[in-house]
C-alpha cells in the first residue's frame, strides 16, 4: 500500500513539473486568453459563486448579509406558495416547449435540407425570423385580445364554439396554453441553425452506401445514417433549447401582466425579478437563482447523458 | 464578372441536375405531404410577422376597423412618420437614443469579437495546461440563462462603480460564453499546418493570428457580430442604467408602445422598427452564419 501511495506521488509530482514546464513555455497562450478569461470569471463565474454565497443569506444590499443557512431555502419551499406556482409553470412550460421546440427545429431543419438552395434560404428567414423578431410576440396580444373584437374571440363566436369573450391573457386556465403557443412560435432559434448548417455536413456517400445496404425510407435514412452523424449538433441545440425552456419570462410577463392574475404565469425567472429588484431581498432572490441555475445544469447533464444514446 | 456569371449558371445547372436526381428511396406520396405540412407550417410562422408588417402600414382608421383585413388596404407611412414626431418631443430627443443604442451595440460587438478570437485562438490551436478545463466551463456557462447571474452581475457592477454607464452594458457583453464557443469550434477546421508554415517563417503567436488565423475564420466573425448585436440591439438596459439620457431606443419605443389605444398606430411602427435590424442583417449574412453553424457541434 505505502509503495503503491509513494509512486502515486512520484507521478503526480512528474506530471505536475511537465505541466509546469509546458505552461512557462507557453506564456503567449496565457497572455491571449488573459482579456477574456479575466472578463469570463468576473461576469459568469464570480456571480455563480456569489449567488450561491448569498443564498444562505438574509441580505437586503442596506444592511450586511446575516448568515440565516438554510433558512431561504426552507421558506421557499415549504413557506412560499408561489414559488412553488412559479416552479410549477416554468416545468410546465419547459417540458412542453422544450421537446416540441427541439424536436420541430429539427424536423424542419431535416425537411428543407432537401430543397433547392434558394428556396432552402428563404425557408430558414421565415423560420428563423421569430426568434430575432425583438418583441414582435406582442402583436399575439392583439390576436387573443380579451374583448368581442379581438379576432380569435370573434371567430370563435361566429363559428358558435363559444357564446361570449374569453378573457384568453386575465383567466388562468387560458394563460398558460397561450404562453407556450407564443414559445413554440420563437422556438426555432440558434439550435435550428445549427441543425441547418449540420446536416448540409453529412457527408453524401454515406446516403449512397445506405442505399446498397438496402435502406427503404426515409425513416430509416433519419434513424441509421443521418441522426447518429448529426449528435453533436444535437447536444448543442439540446443545450439551446433547454436553456431557453427554463428562462421563459419576457412572453409571459408581456402578455399576461407582472404579476398575473392569481400569479398563474409566474415563472421562476418572474419571482426572482420580483424578490431581487422590486423587494431587493437579494439572499432570497439568490436562492431562487440558485435553485434555477442547478436545475439548468441538472437537466443539461441529464439530456446529455440521453442523447448519446441516439442511432446506436 | 462575367466569370462570376459563369460560375453561378454553371451552379444553376448543377442544382437542377440535382433536383432531378431524386434519391431513390423517397416516395412521391411522401414528398408531397411532407411539403404541404412545410408550407402550412410556414405560413403560420410568417402571419404573425407578415400582420404586424401590414398593421404598421394601416392608416389609424383601418386599424380599427372590425372585421379587420389583414393587408392594408391604403398602406402609409403615417404611423412611422408619427413615431418620429413623437420621439421628437421626447424630454430626451431621439438621436440621443439611437446614438446610445448604436454606441453600445459597436463597442461591445468590436470588444466581444476581439476579446473572443483571442481566446478560442488558443483555445482552439495550441495545447496548454488548462485548455481543457477552461473550454468545459464556457460550455458549462452556456448551460445557464443570464437571469440567474443578473443580480450578483448588478452587486459587482455596482463595486465597479460602472452602474449607470454605458460599460455596464458593454463590458459583460465582451464575455459572451456563446461567442467563444462558436469561434473555437470554427478555428478547429483550420489546417494546423497553415500555423506550422507560418511558425516555420518565423512568426509569432501574435503574428500568426492577425496573418493567418483572422483572414480565414471571416464567416465566424459575421456569426459572431450577428449574435453579439442581436443581443445588444435589443438590449433594454434598464436594470444597469437609470438615467434617462442613457437609455436605448427599444427602451424608448417601448415606452411609447405602452402608450395604450391613443398610440396603437405608432405602437406597430415600433414592432417593425424593432424587429427589422436583426431580420435584415441575418438575410444578409445569413451562408456565413450557416457556414459558421456546421461546426458548432458540442463534442464531449
Amino acid at each position: 500500500m505505502k509503495e503503491y501511495w509513494k509512486k502515486y506521488f512520484v507521478l503526480r509530482k512528474h506530471n505536475t513539473q511537465v505541466a509546469w514546464k509546458k505552461a512557462s513555455k507557453s506564456k503567449m497562450c496565457y497572455l491571449f486568453l488573459l482579456p477574456y478569461a479575466l472578463l469570463f470569471t468576473l461576469f459568469y463565474v464570480a456571480p455563480v459563486v456569489i449567488s450561491i454565497f448569498y443564498s444562505f443569506t438574509y441580505y437586503n444590499i442596506l444592511e450586511s448579509p446575516r448568515f440565516i443557512f438554510l433558512q431561504n431555502y426552507i421558506s421557499l419551499i415549504l413557506e412560499d406558495d408561489i414559488f412553488l406556482i412559479g416552479l410549477k409553470n416554468t416545468f410546465l412550460i419547459a417540458v412542453v416547449t422544450g421537446p416540441l421546440g427541439y424536436i420541430m427545429s429539427f424536423l424542419f431543419a431535416w425537411l428543407i435540407n432537401e430543397l433547392p438552395r434558394w428556396v432552402r434560404s428563404v425557408a430558414v428567414v421565415v423560420f428563423y425570423a421569430p426568434s430575432i423578431a425583438g418583441n414582435c410576440y406582442v402583436i399575439f396580444s392583439v390576436f387573443f385580445r380579451g374583448d368581442a373584437y379581438g379576432y380569435v374571440n370573434a371567430f370563435l363566436m361566429n363559428l358558435g364554439i363559444i357564446d361570449k369573450p374569453v378573457l384568453w391573457f386575465i383567466n388562468p386556465d387560458y394563460m398558460l396554453p397561450i404562453c407556450m403557443l407564443v414559445i413554440l412560435w420563437m422556438s426555432l432559434g440558434t439550435g435550428f441553425l445549427s441543425f441547418v448548417a449540420g446536416l448540409q455536413g453529412v457527408d453524401r456517400s454515406q446516403f449512397e452506401a445506405g442505399y446498397m445496404d438496402g435502406i427503404k425510407n426515409r425513416w430509416q435514412e433519419l434513424w441509421y445514417i443521418t441522426l447518429p452523424n448529426m449528435k453533436p449538433m444535437l447536444m448543442f441545440g439540446a443545450v439551446m433549447s433547454i436553456t431557453q425552456a427554463f428562462g421563459v419570462c419576457d412572453v409571459t410577463m408581456a402578455l399576461c401582466g407582472y404579476p398575473s392574475t392569481d400569479y398563474a404565469a409566474r415563472t421562476i425567472v418572474t419571482h426572482l425579478f420580483d424578490y431581487g429588484f422590486t423587494r431587493f431581498e437579494m439572499g432570497y432572490a439568490c436562492a431562487i437563482a440558485t435553485i434555477l441555475f442547478l436545475i439548468m445544469i441538472l437537466c443539461n447533464k441529464a439530456i446529455q447523458s440521453l442523447l448519446r444514446r441516439v442511432g446506436t | 464578372m462575367s466569370k462570376k456569371k459563369k460560375q453561378e449558371t454553371v451552379e444553376a445547372v448543377y442544382h437542377k441536375k440535382l433536383i432531378k436526381r431524386r434519391k431513390p428511396n423517397r416516395s412521391i406520396a411522401g414528398d408531397f405531404f411532407l411539403y404541404l405540412f412545410l408550407v402550412l407550417v410556414a405560413v403560420v410562422m410568417a402571419f404573425p410577422i407578415v400582420y404586424a408588417v401590414s398593421n404598421a402600414l394601416k392608416p389609424l382608421d383601418e386599424l380599427f376597423k372590425f372585421p379587420p383585413k389583414i393587408l392594408a388596404q391604403n398602406p402609409t407611412m403615417d404611423n412611422f412618420s408619427d413615431l418620429f414626431v413623437t420621439m421628437g418631443k421626447s424630454w430626451v430627443s431621439f438621436s440621443r437614443y439611437l446614438f446610445n443604442t448604436v454606441f453600445i451595440t459597436f463597442a461591445g460587438t468590436f470588444g466581444h469579437l476581439i476579446v473572443a478570437s483571442m481566446g478560442a485562438f488558443v483555445l482552439a490551436k495550441y495545447d496548454f495546461p488548462g485548455n481543457r478545463t477552461f473550454f468545459k466551463l464556457v460550455t458549462v456557462a452556456m448551460m445557464f440563462t443570464g437571469y440567474v447571474t443578473q443580480i450578483p452581475n448588478y452587486l459587482i457592477l455596482n463595486k465597479l462603480g460602472w452602474i449607470d454607464t454605458y460599460w455596464s452594458i458593454i463590458i459583460p457583453a465582451f464575455a459572451s460564453p456563446m461567442g467563444l464557443f462558436l469561434m473555437k469550434q470554427f478555428m478547429e477546421g483550420l489546417p494546423t499546418s497553415l500555423i506550422e508554415a507560418a511558425q516555420i517563417d518565423g512568426a509569432g503567436v501574435w503574428k500568426v493570428f492577425t496573418g493567418i488565423v483572422m483572414p480565414n475564420v471571416k464567416p465566424a466573425w459575421m456569426t459572431l457580430i450577428i449574435f453579439s448585436v442581436q443581443g445588444l440591439w435589443n438590449n433594454k438596459a434598464s436594470t444597469f442604467i437609470y438615467s434617462e439620457e442613457k437609455k436605448t431606443l427599444v427602451y424608448a419605443m417601448q415606452q411609447i408602445q405602452s402608450g395604450g389605444i391613443a398610440r396603437t398606430g405608432q405602437g406597430a411602427a415600433v414592432l417593425v422598427v424593432l424587429m427589422v435590424v436583426p431580420i435584415a442583417i441575418f438575410i444578409f449574412s445569413e451562408s456565413q452564419i450557416l457556414e459558421t453553424m456546421a461546426s458548432s457541434g458540442l463534442k464531449d
